[in-house]
C-alpha cells in the first residue's frame, strides 16, 4: 500500500510545523523519520494518519486522494511513546479489540490473538491487566494491538523512548521483522541515529519541519546530501570546522590539510566535517589528514573510548575502539582517512569529490 | 564532601518482609570514597532508585546503616545530610529568574549577599549560564533547566554528595553528548562525590570511575568500566553491559578446556576439574570474536549494518552467536570462519564467573 | 490546536443540542430583549420605548445600591474562600483512609440544595432558638440577623463560606496532588521552608486551578439568590438585597416587566464583562510564568 505526500504543509497559528514536503513512502517497507525533538516527526505522522488536515497539498493512499478523510476510514494503526492500552481490559482483550471491532468470530479472534501473542512473547501474560505489566510488556501489548489491526499503514512514534536501554535493544531487533509478513507500510519516528541504523530500511532526515533527505538508511548515513542531514544523522555529533581552500590546501585555522580528492574545487570558503569514529591513531593511508588536539576529557564505554578534543575554538570527538586513558591537557596526534572527509559549500550543500 | 559507606543495607516496602522476594534491596555493602564519580546501573525495578533514596535520606532502610565520613546518618533527613539531587525531569522554580534559582539554596541557608553573588556567578560560569542569569527560568530549554538543577547543588559548599537520578532522560541525543562530557569535566574540576543512577550503560560507563551493577535488589558487580567489560563476574553483567551483550553458550569442561557442542575452544587458561558439571556457560564478547579462515565454521543468519560496524548474527554449534565486525573489514560471502580471542573467554557456573582458572 | 478533518455529517449529531440550546437560552433571552425595549400593560399590547428602561435602570439609585452590595459580597467571599480553601487543601491528607473521609466530608456541603442551606442557617442562626444565635448572644455579643444589618451580612457571608469553601478546597487539592514529588524533594534539599515551598512551588503550580476556582466562585456568588432569599429575604431593610433578589422584586413584586428585562440584560452584561476581565488578567499573569 503506497502513501504519497504531495507538497503537503501544515501551519498552526501562523507557525509552520511542516513546510511544503513531498515524500513517497516505500510500500511494505520500514520508513524512518529521524530528527531532533520538534523537527516535525509527530506532525508529519499525524498528517499521514489523517489526524490533522494539511494546510496545503494532497495525500494519496494507494493512488487515491485521501486528503481530508477522517482517520477512522483509513486502515491505520499507531503506537506512541507512552504506553497506551485499555486499562480495564486484559492483554488478551486488548489485542482482540481491533479484531472484535471487525466483527470476527470468537474462534478466529482467539486464534489470531494467540498467534500474535506468540510472536511478541506475551503468551503467558494474556490474562493480566496492563497495570500488572512492566513497561516493556505494556509496549509489546500496544504493538500487538497494532499488529492485530492488520492495518496497511502502521505509525510508530518513538515507541521505545520510555523503555530501558537493554529492552530497547531487544525490541529494536524484533521490530523490523514483526511487520514484515503483514505487508504493512511502517513509519517509525526516532531521535536516535543509532536506532535508525539498526532498524535499517529507509530514512528521512527531518529538521525544523523539512525533510532534508530521504533514501535507503545506509546511503543517507554514508552519503548525506547536505550538512543538516549529516548533522542529524551522527551520534556522537559530527566533527565540523570552517575551512578556506586556497593554494592547494584547506586552511582550518588550527591546521591545514592537503586538498586530496578535492583538487578540482575552486578556492573559497567551505565547511568540512567527518564522523567521530573515523579518527584513528595510526594510518597507512599516504593521504591521511593529520590532526593534533588537546584532550579535554576521555570517556570510556566498555570496549570504546570517546576522546573529546579541543582544537582552537573547536571541540571534536574521537570515537575509538579500545580503551584509552589520556589526561586532560595532553596533546595527541590522530589521523583522518581523506576518503571520509565530507565537504560542504557555504550554504551547507554537500560537494562530492570528483575522484573518490 | 564525604566518604559514603552503606553497611548491610536491606530494604523492603512491606511491613513484615520474610521471603527474599519481599526485599527491594537484599543486601548492600559498599564504600564510596570522597570525591569519586560513581554510577548505579541496572534495569527498571532492580532497586537502584530505592538505594539512591536511602542514601539521600528520602527513605529509611529496613536494616543497615548509612555513614557519611564514618558518622551514622541513617536517622537524618535529606536536609540534615547536606546532599544535592538532580531528578529525571528538571526541577526549577517557575517564578524565579535563573539567578534567583541558583541563589535559592544559599539564601535559605542564610549565606551573606556578597558570598551568594560570588558563588552564583562562579557556578553560572562553569555551567555556561552566565548570559541567562536575568532570564526567567521557565522559558529555557530542557538542557539549560537541567543545568540549573545541577547548579543549585554546585553553589553550596557544604554538599556531601551530588546525586543524579537519570538526569538525561528528557535531553536530545546531541545535547546528551555535550551535557555528559561537561558533567564529567565538572566533576574533575570541583571534586564533589557524585552518584549517577541510570539504566543506560553508556551514561554509566562514561561518567563513572566505578560502576555498581544491580540486579533484582542485589549488587552483582562493582568495578571500573573496563572490569565490567573485560571480566563480567555474572552473566547478567555480561548481558547488560555491551551492545550487543556477551554471547553465552552452554558448555562443558573436559581436561581443563571448554567444549561448546563438539568444538573444543582453545583458551589461555586451565579450568580445573571441579568446575565440571551442569550449569556451565561459555561467555565471549561479540567484540572479541575475529574472522579467521582457519577458525571454527559458523552459519550466518543475518548481517546488520550499524554504520561504524556490522553485527553478524550467526549460529555456532546450534547456538546463536553475535559477532562485531568493523566498518572497513570485509565479510566473506560464504564459509565464514571465526576465532575466539583466547584471553577474553570467560566460563560461568550457575551465572557466576568461575574464578579458579589458573594461567597455563 | 488540533483541528480535525471536516466532516459534514457530524453536524447532524450536534443538531439536537443546538435546538435544545436555542429553546433553552436563545429564545428566552430574545423575549427578555423584546420586553426591555417596550412597555406592556398585559394582553399582548406593546409600546416601543427604545432605550428608556435601560437609562432608567442605570440611573436608579436602587440599582446602584444593589450592584454595590453585590460587588462587595462577591469580593468578600472570594477573599475569604480562596485562601481558606487553599489552607484546607494544604492540610488534607495525601494518602491513607483519611483521604476518602476528607473528600466525603468536603463534598457534603456541595450536595445540599441552596434553599435547604438557607433554611438550615436560618434556624441555626435564630437568636432565640438557633444554636449559633443563642451561643453568640450568650457570649454577650448582640446578634440578630433579622434586625441588625451587620449581623445579617455576617450570617450571609458565613453561610456562603460554609457552603462553597469546599469547592475551592477540592479543586486546590486536585491541583496539589498533581505536583510531582521531586519538586518537594528538591525544595527540601535546597533548604526551603514551608512558606517558600508554598510560594515558589505550590502556588505557581496551582495557578490554573485557582483561575477556574475564582471564576466559578465569582460567577456563582454574583448571581446568588436562593440562600439569602430564604435566610433574610433581602433584609433587614434592603441591606442584603443583592442584584438577583432586587430583580425578582421588580419583576414579580412590582410587575415592572420592562425595567426588569432591561435590568436582567444589564446584569447579564456585567457578569460577562467582569468574567472577561478576570479571565484576561489571570491568563496574562499565566503567560508570564509559563
Amino acid at each position: 500500500m503506497s502513501l504519497e505526500l504531495r507538497d503537503v504543509s501544515r501551519t498552526v497559528d501562523s507557525s509552520a510545523h511542516i513546510h511544503p514536503t513531498s515524500i513517497t513512502l516505500i510500500p511494505g517497507g520500514f520508513n524512518i523519520l529521524l530528527g531532533p525533538t520538534l523537527a516535525g516527526k509527530t506532525s508529519l505522522m499525524r498528517l499521514m494518519a489523517g489526524l490533522d488536515k494539511p494546510t496545503s497539498g494532497q495525500i494519496f493512499f494507494a493512488g487515491e486522494d485521501v486528503t481530508g478523510i477522517a482517520v477512522q476510514k483509513r486502515k491505520v494503526a499507531m503506537v506512541y511513546q507512552q504506553f497506551v492500552n485499555y486499562p480495564s481490559m486484559t492483554v488478551f482483550q486488548n489485542i482482540a479489540s481491533p479484531l472484535r471491532l471487525n466483527g470476527e468470530s470468537k474462534v478466529a479472534v482467539k486464534k489470531r490473538v494467540d498467534q500474535i501473542a506468540e510472536i511478541l512473547k506475551l503468551g503467558p501474560l494474556l490474562d493480566r491487566l496492563p497495570s500488572e505489566l512492566s513497561g516493556g510488556q505494556q509496549q509489546r501489548t500496544a504493538l500487538a494491538r497494532a499488529l492485530a489491526k492488520d492495518a496497511s499503514l502502521v505509525l510508530l512514534d518513538e515507541p521505545l523512548a520510555n523503555l530501558d536501554y537493554k529492552l530497547r535493544e531487544e525490541l529494536r531487533e524484533e521490530l523490523p521483522r514483526l511487520f514484515e509478513d503483514s505487508g504493512a507500510t511502517v513509519v517509525y519516528a526516532t531521535t536516535e541515529p543509532g536506532e535508525a541504523l539498526l532498524l535499517s530500511g529507509h530514512t528521512a532526515a527531518l529538521n525544523e519541519g523539512r525533510i532534508t533527505q530521504f533514501g535507503p538508511t545506509h546511503t543517507v548515513f554514508r552519503d548525506p546530501n547536505d550538512l543538516l542531514t549529516a548533522t542529524i544523522f551522527s551520534d556522537p555529533p559530527l566533527n565540523l570546522a570552517n575551512a578556506r581552500k586556497e593554494a592547494g590546501g584547506f586552511q582550518l585555522g588550527f591546521t591545514s590539510w592537503p586538498v586530496g580528492y578535492y583538487s578540482d574545487l575552486p578556492d573559497g570558503d567551505y565547511q568540512v566535517g567527518f564522523r567521530p569514529h573515523h579518527l584513528q591513531l595510526q594510518s597507512n593511508d599516504n593521504a591521511a589528514l593529520p590532526i593534533t588536539g588537546e584532550v579535554l576529557i576521555t570517556e570510556i564505554s566498555g570496549s570504546e573510548s570517546f576522546v573529546h578534543l579541543g582544537l582552537g575554538k573547536h571541540r571534536w570527538v574521537a570515537q575509538m575502539h579500545g580503551i584509552y586513558q589520556w589526561d586532560p591537557g595532553q596533546k595527541i596526534d590522530m589521523f583522518l582517512n581523506s576518503a571520509h572527509l565530507l565537504v560542504f559549500d557555504s550554504t551547507g550543500n554537500r560537494i562530492r569529490s570528483t575522484h573518490g | 564532601m564525604a566518604e559514603i559507606t552503606l553497611k548491610a543495607i536491606r530494604h523492603s516496602y512491606q511491613a513484615n518482609p520474610i521471603a527474599p522476594s519481599d526485599f527491594a534491596i537484599r543486601s548492600v555493602d559498599i564504600t564510596w570514597r570522597d570525591g569519586g564519580a560513581y554510577a548505579l546501573l541496572g534495569p527498571s525495578g532492580c532497586g537502584k532508585t530505592t538505594l539512591l533514596n536511602i542514601i539521600s535520606g528520602l527513605l529509611r532502610p529496613t536494616e543497615g546503616a548509612v555513614l557519611f565520613n564514618g558518622v551514622d546518618v541513617t536517622a537524618q533527613d535529606p536536609v540534615a545530610r547536606d546532599i544535592a539531587q538532580i531528578f529525571q525531569f528538571p526541577v526549577i522554580y517557575d517564578t524565579m529568574s535563573v539567578y534567583r534559582n541558583l541563589a535559592f539554596p544559599l539564601v535559605n541557608r542564610g549565606v551573606s549577599g556578597e558570598e551568594v553573588d560570588r558563588r552564583v556567578k562562579e557556578v553560572a560560569g562553569m555551567l555556561d549560564l552566565s548570559e541567562m542569569l536575568n532570564q526567567r527560568a521557565v522559558g529555557l530549554t530542557a538542557d539549560n533547566k537541567q543545568k540549573i538543577s545541577l547548579g543549585r547543588g554546585l553553589v553550596r559548599s557544604d554538599v556531601n554528595v551530588i546525586m543524579f537520578d537519570e538526569p538525561l532522560t528528557v535531553i536530545d541525543p546531541h545535547l546528551k553528548w555535550k551535557l555528559r562530557s561537561e558533567l564529567k569535566r565538572l566533576h574533575q574540576r570541583v571534586g564533589f562525590t557524585m552518584i549517577y543512577v541510570t539504566h543506560d550503560q553508556t551514561e554509566a560507563l562514561t561518567f563513572a570511575d566505578e560502576v555498581v551493577v544491580m540486579h533484582e535488589g542485589d549488587v552483582v558487580q562493582v568495578g571500573t568500566p573496563r572490569d565490567l567489560f573485560d571480566r563480567p563476574e555474572h552473566t547478567f553483567v555480561g548481558h547488560f553491559i555491551g551492545s550487543p551483550g556477551m554471547n553465552l553458550m552452554p558448555c562443558q569442561i573436559v581436561d581443563g578446556k571448554p567444549i561448546v557442542g563438539h568444538s573444543e575452544i582453545p583458551v589461555d587458561r586451565f579450568f580445573a576439574d571441579h568446575d565440571k558439571g551442569n550449569g556451565l556457560e561459555f561467555g565471549i564478547r561479540p567484540e572479541c570474536i575475529h574472522l579467521d579462515p582457519a577458525g571454527f565454521p559458523v552459519s550466518v543468519m543475518r548481517i546488520d549494518d550499524v554504520g561504524r560496524y556490522r553485527i553478524i548474527r550467526a549460529e555456532f554449534e546450534g547456538q546463536p552467536l553475535q559477532i562485531l565486525v568493523k566498518e572497513e573489514e570485509l565479510i566473506p560471502s560464504e564459509n565464514l570462519r571465526i576465532r575466539f580471542d583466547r584471553s577474553s573467554i570467560q566460563i560461568y557456573k550457575d551465572g557466576w564467573i568461575v574464578d579458579r582458572g589458573v594461567a597455563k | 490546536m488540533i483541528d480535525r478533518v471536516s466532516n459534514q455529517k457530524a453536524w447532524l449529531m450536534v443538531l439536537p443540542v443546538i435546538l435544545l440550546v436555542a429553546f433553552n437560552a436563545i429564545i428566552p433571552l430574545m423575549t427578555v430583549v423584546n420586553y426591555s425595549v417596550q412597555e406592556t400593560f398585559g394582553n399582548n399590547v406593546f409600546f416601543w420605548e427604545g432605550m428608556k428602561w435601560f437609562e432608567e435602570v442605570l440611573r436608579s439609585e436602587r440599582f446602584h445600591a444593589s450592584l454595590g452590595r453585590q460587588i462587595l459580597f462577591s469580593f468578600t467571599i472570594l477573599i475569604i474562600e480562596v485562601p481558606l480553601g487553599i489552607l484546607v487543601a494544604l492540610n488534607m491528607p495525601r494518602r491513607g483512609i483519611g483521604v476518602s473521609i476528607c473528600l466525603v466530608l468536603m463534598a457534603l456541603p456541595l450536595l445540599i440544595p441552596w434553599n435547604v442551606v438557607g433554611a438550615m442557617w436560618n434556624i441555626f442562626a435564630l437568636p432565640d432558638i438557633g444554636l449559633l444565635g443563642r451561643a453568640i448572644n450568650g457570649m454577650g455579643i448582640e446578634y440578630n440577623f433579622t434586625q441588625n444589618p451587620v449581623s445579617a451580612w455576617l450570617t450571609v457571608v458565613a453561610m456562603d463560606v460554609w457552603h462553597w469553601t469546599s469547592l475551592v478546597a477540592l479543586l486546590s487539592y486536585a491541583g496539589l496532588c498533581a505536583i510531582p514529588d521531586p519538586y518537594y524533594q528538591a525544595a527540601k534539599i535546597d533548604g526551603a521552608g514551608r512558606w517558600q515551598i508554598f510560594r515558589h512551588i505550590e502556588l505557581p503550580k496551582l495557578k490554573r486551578v485557582l483561575t477556574i476556582a475564582i471564576l466559578l466562585r465569582f460567577m456563582d456568588s454574583f448571581m446568588i439568590y436562593t440562600e439569602p432569599f430564604v435566610l433574610t429575604g433581602g433584609g433587614p431593610g434592603n441591606t442584603t438585597t443583592f442584584l438577583s433578589i432586587d430583580l425578582v422584586k421588580i419583576a414579580l413584586g412590582q410587575f415592572d416587566l420592562g425595567p426588569a428585562a432591561a435590568m436582567s440584560l444589564i446584569y447579564f452584561l456585567i457578569v460577562l464583562l467582569l468574567c472577561w476581565v478576570f479571565y484576561t488578567l489571570m491568563m496574562r499573569s499565566e503567560s508570564n510564568t509559563s
